[in-house]
This record gives C-alpha cells, sequence and structure tokens, in this order.
C-alpha cells in the first residue's frame, strides 16, 4: 500500500506519462494567450490595463458559482466533440445537436404533465434524445455514403436552429410573443438548484461531470472503446482487425450528438436565480448555437480525454466570467473570445512547442555536460569519450 | 596515410533515450564501393543521414580529402559531391523524368528553364553509364526500375563524386540487380565512390570491396571482402551465427484448406481487373508461394481473400465452408490468419500499447473481455507470454507504445499474433520485408513451423531467394494472372525469373484448374 502510494508521488513517472505531456502543454498555451490577451489590453487601454487583466484572471473567483453554471454546457459539447474525435470524427455539428437537445427538453417541459423529480429527468431524457438524433443523420451518412461528416454536421446545424427556431415560434403553450421569448418553465421541469447564492449553478453541472468520468470508463475500460480509439487511430488497422467502423461510426454520432443535446437541455433548463419560478429562456433569433462552437475550443484545450476537458471548460467558463467584468474597465467582453482564440491557436501547435521545449532541455544539459567534459579535461581520448557517452545515456534512460 | 574522400570519424548521435550512433568511425577511399551492413535499427540510416546533413552528430567530425567539413543540410552535402539514392524514392509523380533530374538545379537563362541544354547533359549521361530512362515519361508510368535509374541520374546530374545507395537492390527483380551492380562497378571505374548500404550479403560478396558492420549503434569492424566470408559477416552483424540453410521437412500436403475459384477481383487505379480469373487450391501441411513483381495483382488477391477489398467474381471456400460473403471478422473466426503486406498501415495500431496489438484480432473473445469490459489482467498475462515466447523485445515490454518499437519486432508482435489464434490458413504478405537476417531467419522458421504443424501457408513474396528457400510449391503471378506453377526444387531462380516478366508461361496448367 505504502509502495503505492510512494508510486503515485513518483514525478519521474508522472513526467513521463502521456497525460503529464498534454497537460503541459496546454499549460503553455494558455500562458501565451494571456499574455497575448495581456498586450491587446496594453494597446487598447494602457492605463487600465492591468485591473482588467487581473479581472480576467481573478474576477472569476468572485463568482464561482456562475463559472460552474456556465461551464456546464460547454462542457457536455467538449464531451462531445472530444468523443467523435477519439474515432477520428470531427463533430462540428455540436450546435445543431445542442438547439435540437434543448428544443426537445423544452417541449418535455412545457407539454408533459409530470410529477415533480420525474419531470426534470423526463426534460433532461428529452433532450439527449434530440441530440442523438441530430447526431445519428451525420453518422448515417458518413457509414453507408461516406459523406463527410463536417459537410452534413454544418448543414445540420442550420437546419437544426431554423427547425427550432420555427417550432418555438409556432408553438402558443412555450413562445412568449410579445416579449420574444420562451416562457419560463414549469417548476416540475427545471433542474434542482445546488443553491450556491446569486448563481444559477445547479445539478446539471454534477451530472455533466459524472458523464465525463462515464466517458472516461468507457473509452479506457471496454471492447467499444478500444475499438473507438482503434478505429480514430488507424482505421486501416482497425478495418483489418475486423472491427465494425460502420456499426461504430453510426454510434459513436449518436452518442456525441446525444452529449451535445444534454448540453442544450442543461442550459435551457436551469432555474434563474432572483427571479421567483423564473428559469432560462430561448430568444428564436436564427443565431446558431455559440456553445457548439466553444465545445471544439474546450475539446482542444482538454486534449479530447474527458477528465481533461472537465478542467478546459471550467477554466474558459472561468475566464470568460473574467472577461465580462472587464467591462467595468471599459473593456469590451470581446477581449475574451480574442484570448480564448490564441489559446486554442496554441493548443494546436501543442506538439511543435513540445519539441521546442525539448530540444531546449536538450541542448542545455547538453551544455552542461560540455562544461563537465572540460573541466575533465579535453575529450580526446576514447576512454573519456566513453564515459561521456555513458553519462548520457544513463540520462537519456531516466527521460 | 590512406587516400579517403571521407571520413566520419566517431560520430555520435543521440536521440531521447537512445544513442543510436555511438562513436562510429567510417572512411571511404576514392573509388571504392563500400558496404555499410547491419540490422534494422543498428544505425546506417542514422549514420548516413548525418552524412547527408539530415541530422547532425552531436560528438565527431566528417572529413572530407583530409579536410574537416560542416554539413549542416542537403545542400552542403550536395555542394560537396555527396549523394544519395534513398529506399524509398523521392520523386514527383507527376513530373516527367527529366523534370525530376533537374529538379532544384533548373539550368536557366534569366528564370526561364532552359531544358534542352538539360536534356543533352541527361542523355549524355545515362548513354554513357548505360542507364536507359525515357526522358519524357512521367515517373507514374515508369518501372520502378526505370525510377531507380532516375534517382542515380539525379545524382550524376549534380556532379556528385560520392554515391549512397540505400537499400537498393529491395524493389529489383534479379536481372535488373545484377545490372544495378554492373552499374555500381562502372562508378568506380570512373573514380567515383560509393557507400552502399544493405543488409544483402550475396551482394556485398558479389560488389563491395571494403564493408563497415554495424550492431545495434556501435562499429563492430570494417573488413575487406576478398578476405571474409558470408558466415562471418552474418556473425558479425548479428552477434552470433546465423544458419542459412534452413532445415526443412519435405512438405506433406494434405486436405485442401484454401479453394479459390475463378477470382476476379478489380483494380483500385484503373478500370481493369487486377485479378483475373486466379483459381488454387492451398492445402494443409504446405507453404504455397505467389510469387511475382510487385503491382502483377498480388495485393488484391490478398485483399479479396482476407476480405479487406470486395471483388466480382469468384468462390472462397475455406475449411469446406463457404466464405464467399463472409466479413473479416468471420473470415478470422473460421480459421484464417492474416500478416499483412504493410505492418504500419494494417497490421498494428501504432498509437497502441504493444498489449492492446497484441489481442487486437481477439479482444473480443471471452478470455480477454467481460460484459464489454477489458479484463486488464488477462490482456497484460496474455501478452507477456506471447513476448517471451516470441521473444519480441521493447523498451517498456507490454505497455511500450508499439509505434517506438523497430520493426522487426513489431513484425514479431504481429507474428506474435496470428499464430497464437486458432487457425487453419496463415496468409502471409511479403513478412519478412524490410527486416534484418536475424528476423528473416526467426520469421522463415515460424512459417515453417507452422506448416509442420499442418496449417496451410499462402506466402506471398517478392524476394526470390524466400520464395525458392521456404515454399514447396510456387505459382507465378503475371498482371493478374497465374502463369505457371513451379516445384521450387526442379526449377532455377532465372527460370522463375522468366515466369515473373512474362516471358515464359504454361498454358497448359491454367485448363486443370477449370473444372
Amino acid at each position: 500500500m505504502q509502495n503505492k502510494i510512494l508510486s503515485l508521488l513518483d514525478f519521474k513517472k508522472i513526467k513521463k506519462s502521456k497525460g503529464f505531456s498534454s497537460l503541459t502543454a496546454a499549460l503553455l498555451a494558455i500562458a501565451l494567450g494571456l499574455i497575448f490577451g495581456f498586450i491587446v489590453m496594453l494597446i487598447a487601454r494602457p492605463s487600465r490595463a492591468i485591473p482588467g487583466f487581473s479581472k480576467v484572471l481573478f474576477g472569476g473567483f468572485r463568482r464561482i458559482g456562475d463559472v460552474f453554471y456556465f461551464a456546464t454546457p460547454i462542457l457536455m459539447t467538449g464531451l462531445s466533440v472530444g468523443f467523435a474525435f477519439k474515432m477520428g470524427l470531427f463533430n462540428i455539428g455540436a450546435s445543431g445537436q445542442y438547439s435540437m437537445g434543448m428544443f426537445f427538453a423544452l417541449y418535455a417541459g412545457f407539454m408533459f404533465d409530470l410529477p415533480d423529480g420525474i419531470h426534470w429527468i423526463v426534460c433532461i431524457l428529452a433532450g439527449f434524445l434530440g441530440g442523438m438524433i441530430w447526431g445519428f443523420i451525420p453518422g448515417l451518412f458518413k457509414a453507408i455514403s461516406n459523406v463527410n461528416e463536417v459537410i452534413t454536421c454544418i448543414m445540420f446545424n442550420y437546419i437544426g436552429m431554423y427547425l427550432v427556431d420555427m417550432w418555438v415560434q409556432s408553438n402558443g403553450t412555450m413562445y412568449v410573443s410579445s416579449q420574444t421569448r420562451t416562457d419560463y418553465l414549469p417548476a416540475s421541469a427545471q433542474l434542482p438548484s445546488l443553491g450556491i447564492p446569486n448563481s444559477n449553478v445547479n445539478i446539471g453541472f454534477i451530472i455533466a461531470i459524472l458523464i465525463a468520468i462515464v466517458l472516461y470508463i468507457i473509452l479506457n475500460k471496454t471492447i467499444f472503446g478500444y475499438e473507438l480509439k482503434a478505429t480514430g487511430f488507424n482505421k486501416f488497422a482497425s478495418k483489418y482487425a475486423g472491427i465494425n467502423d460502420k456499426r461504430n461510426t453510426i454510434l459513436t454520432m449518436v452518442i456525441a450528438g446525444g452529449l451535445a443535446g444534454l448540453g442544450g437541455a442543461f442550459a435551457i433548463l436551469a432555474p434563474v436565480s432572483g427571479i421567483a419560478g423564473g428559469s432560462m429562456t430561448y430568444e428564436p433569433i436564427n443565431v446558431i448555437a455559440a456553445n457548439g462552437f466553444n465545445g471544439i475550443a474546450v475539446a482542444l484545450l482538454g486534449n479530447s480525454s474527458p477528465i481533461g476537458i472537465i478542467f478546459s471548460a471550467i477554466f474558459i467558463s472561468h475566464i470568460q466570467r473574467g472577461g465580462t467584468l472587464t467591462a467595468l474597465n471599459g473593456f469590451k467582453p470581446e477581449i475574451i473570445d480574442i484570448v480564448i482564440a490564441v489559446i486554442i491557436y496554441f493548443t494546436a501547435f501543442s506538439l511543435l512547442m513540445k519539441t521546442a521545449l525539448g530540444n531546449f532541455i536538450n541542448s542545455h544539459r547538453r551544455r552542461k555536460n560540455r562544461v563537465e567534459d572540460e573541466n575533465i579535461g579535453a575529450p580526446t581520448s576514447d576512454d573519456e569519450v566513453v564515459v561521456a557517452n555513458q553519462e548520457v545515456r544513463s540520462e537519456g534512460e531516466e527521460a | 596515410m590512406e587516400n579517403y574522400i571521407i571520413e566520419m570519424l566517431n560520430i555520435t548521435k543521440e536521440f531521447p533515450g537512445i544513442i543510436a550512433n555511438d562513436n562510429i568511425t567510417l572512411q571511404l577511399k576514392k573509388g571504392e564501393i563500400h558496404a555499410l551492413l547491419g540490422e534494422n535499427g543498428a544505425g546506417k540510416s542514422t549514420l548516413m543521414s548525418v552524412l547527408f546533413g539530415l541530422y547532425q552528430a552531436e560528438k565527431g567530425l566528417i572529413k572530407k580529402n583530409g579536410e574537416e567539413v560542416q554539413i549542416n543540410n542537403p545542400g552542403d552535402a550536395n555542394n560537396l559531391g555527396i549523394g544519395m539514392v534513398h529506399q524509398h524514392f523521392k520523386l514527383v509523380e507527376i513530373f516527367t523524368v527529366l523534370e525530376n533530374i533537374i529538379l532544384g538545379v533548373e539550368p536557366n537563362k534569366m528564370g526561364i528553364l532552359q531544358k534542352k541544354e538539360a536534356r543533352e547533359k541527361v542523355v549524355k549521361l545515362s548513354q554513357k553509364y548505360g542507364l536507359h530512362v525515357e526522358p519524357d515519361a512521367l515517373i507514374e508510368n515508369i518501372s520502378v526500375g526505370m525510377q531507380q535509374r532516375v534517382e542515380i541520374l539525379k545524382m550524376l546530374y549534380r556532379d556528385n563524386e560520392i554515391l549512397i545507395f540505400d537499400e537498393p537492390t529491395a524493389v529489383l527483380t534479379p536481372q535488373e540487380i545484377d545490372e544495378l551492380m554492373n552499374i555500381m562497378r562502372g562508378f568506380t571505374e570512373e573514380g567515383k565512390s560509393i557507400l552502399f548500404i544493405t543488409h544483402k550479403l550475396n551482394e556485398i560478396m558479389s560488389v563491395a570491396d571494403r564493408c563497415t558492420v554495424l550492431r545495434k549503434g556501435k562499429s563492430i569492424g570494417t573488413v575487406e571482402i576478398k578476405d571474409t566470408t558470408k558466415e562471418e559477416l552474418s556473425r558479425m552483424m548479428v552477434g552470433r551465427d546465423v544458419n542459412f540453410n534452413l532445415e526443412k521437412k519435405p512438405s506433406v500436403a494434405k486436405d485442401t484448406i484454401l479453394s479459390v475459384e475463378g477470382l476476379t477481383v478489380p483494380s483500385q487505379i484503373s478500370k481493369k481487373n487486377a485479378v483475373k480469373d486466379v483459381s488454387f487450391d492451398v492445402r494443409a501441411g504446405e507453404i504455397l508461394c505467389i510469387a511475382g513483381i510487385d503491382g502483377n495483382g498480388q495485393s488484391e488477391l490478398v485483399s479479396a481473400i482476407t476480405g479487406l477489398e470486395k471483388f466480382t467474381k469468384g468462390k472462397l471456400t475455406l475449411c469446406g465452408k463457404d466464405i464467399t460473403k463472409f466479413n473479416i471478422r468471420n473470415r478470422s473466426k473460421s480459421g484464417m490468419s492474416h500478416i499483412p503486406e504493410d505492418r504500419h498501415k494494417h497490421g498494428l495500431v501504432l498509437d497502441y500499447s504493444l498489449e492492446d496489438n497484441i489481442v487486437l484480432q481477439r479482444y473480443w473473445e471471452p478470455e480477454f473481455q467481460k460484459k464489454g469490459f477489458i479484463k486488464k489482467h488477462e490482456v497484460r498475462s496474455y501478452a507477456d507470454k506471447l513476448i517471451k515466447q516470441y521473444d519480441i523485445r521493447s523498451g517498456q515490454g507490454p505497455i511500450t507504445t508499439t509505434r517506438s518499437m523497430s520493426g522487426g519486432n513489431q513484425q514479431k508482435a504481429i507474428i506474435a499474433r496470428e499464430m497464437d489464434k486458432s487457425y487453419e490458413l496463415l496468409v502471409a504478405v511479403q513478412p519478412t520485408r524490410g527486416l534484418d537476417v536475424g528476423a528473416i531467419e526467426f520469421i522463415h522458421k515460424q512459417l515453417i513451423a507452422s506448416r509442420d504443424a499442418n496449417k496451410a501457408v499462402l506466402l506471398v513474396s517478392l524476394e526470390l531467394d524466400e520464395v525458392m528457400d521456404i515454399s514447396d510449391r510456387i505459382l507465378v503471378i503475371y498482371e493478374g494472372e497465374i502463369v505457371g506453377e513451379l516445384d521450387p526444387k526442379a526449377t532455377t531462380v532465372e527460370e522463375l525469373g522468366l515466369y515473373m516478366s512474362g516471358a515464359k508461361r504454361d498454358e497448359v496448367k491454367e485448363s486443370t484448374y477449370a473444372e
């Protein structure tokens, strides 16, 4: 047992693991993105850059409940994109699936009359179903006739958004035309709040984290996850191994769609604090849900790993909350979109940076070796060269 | 002081976790053919990449004609007169031969290409050295042999005097290999020096003057070819004696395991059929070899048999069961094992660990999964067992990422996987491609062991030595048709070569298959 704890603490082992290297890459990308954002703020309003930037960094802590609340939908869409990506599919259709899930949840919320404690669960499941349907169709096209999922997904983003807007506007029960938005949901359909004051954070956040853990288990412990990752890494080898990639493509897109749909459901079923009986509302204004695209950023930053995505979703939500506070210093909240964009940009370069960093460390080490060599004396004789080589080798083994 | 044109002194090149070249010294005399021999992963390619400027060595120096030089990129190497024919040709497929040769050193006047000059020079060079090429043919339309001649002309066009050949004979027929050897001898008579990377001992014995042997990143020594033997070279390379004469009992062919009837497979690249109405049987206890020059339909034939590609006509019967319509998984379950042609594309998920790759064909069996959950413990112990049994070497054992393993060990992993599952038919496509002597010996022994265990083995090979040594029956494929059936004991490499090039065919044999 003690050994187990020791091995967990073995820093070298942690350093070697894949997770660690993607974590360092993500942290590096975040640092560079923040520096870039700071520079932009300096250029825009030099005098207020420092207080503004500190709001970006720390503002989210003042509204930790909101950070979690806003993290929930992008955590789900992030999981959706990341999960599909593990199989080599780029689910750019998370927005459409998100809208569909939201509409199905709304429909279940307004149209079904169910007792407390069951109603909101049914609403969540309805959202899951809506997203699944919207993920199923691109998956089916991909499997049957190899239609690129990116193209179908983008089209289904529009189809989904316009359909939802049309359905919402034509439904008298859910739509309040005088306010051009949906009505407040019945209390039984609203998600139970977690009770953090002045925030909308609700049980959706907890469920989202549980789902991330379940996905982690599916990906790493089951034969479905094994097949899925094998197809993502090398579809030829997985075909050779007799893996049914058509079935897995459809299944993956259905699950990914469902996850994004849950994101939509969690977003719309949230109770709003401060308004008695109030819940989130939807305005059908023909705009594609931004949370779907934010999911791509979240998944990239989290390296498509479900656990990584939990943290990246919280982080992105955190700086977004901080970003809105910069308005107090006269900045536009869009500044934070720039920061996120730069972070994603650098994340995509993470591999490059990892190599660059590795080279830097190696050359540093070599320089150190050379100094040591000189201390011994010029390495002219073969013996000393051999000694130096052995040193290098032993270091190489450690690394 | 001997007259060395290139000296690489005490070269050390290190990659994270591994020393690819450890204090290696290589001296090339003017006008000699110097072979560089070593197993895969011995550091041959790294050493040549250092010479060609693709890598920089951490320690050691390079001298040309006794003077130290810096080679930081291939351009520097070219300026010093060093040229290289890579194992995988670096040609632009949609350019003509001439355009490829002048690529990078285009003769021009004020930016306007002067093709005429270039053509004259190329034609002159090709006549002088007997390197026949068609200057205006597109690369994608010419044979592999001619592509290689284009690569050689590229070096000559740049007036290189030190020529590096990286495994040049891997893609050639026996006749073409002889021709290449003659061309190489011609170069040395002109005073050019040749570095010849290979692991084929016969070629070294026939053409090289001296040979430097590398093993595991270290130089084992440099020997004069006239003072050495094949056995000694292989001992230096592998570190132990290698048995060249495979011990093989005569085959006792029994029942038919796989029966192929009238198989026709469309080509992926053209509208023609890649395999035309092919019929044959593979019986238990025999190694049937499909011989032929690359690109004559072997890949398509195997893809159709193993289920990777669909075919238009024909019937497949495995162990008495009609498997024509079976998918890959069901063919595998019915007793087919497949060592694929391209181990990186089909054989392995390179980003998976070794243990995950070892169960790639069996992870779904109850032994390794319970209600959809992988039994990690069973997978680990099974992988450990196979790693031990087949001597698969890797950095971290079962959890090594397969990508980081050497080619020979990757292939061993595939062979372990395919031969440890229950099977009746083993389809092996170029199982020894790109491997070193030690690994080849091992794989040949496994194939024969499989035959002796009364399994049927269908071997597709481009290596004539392999075809002659281990098969019990040879079918020659030419342009998608079986043109002859030969008995390896009663035929010669030359005769086989004639069948392979389409110069000879047995019309009679085919009628016996048509029932």
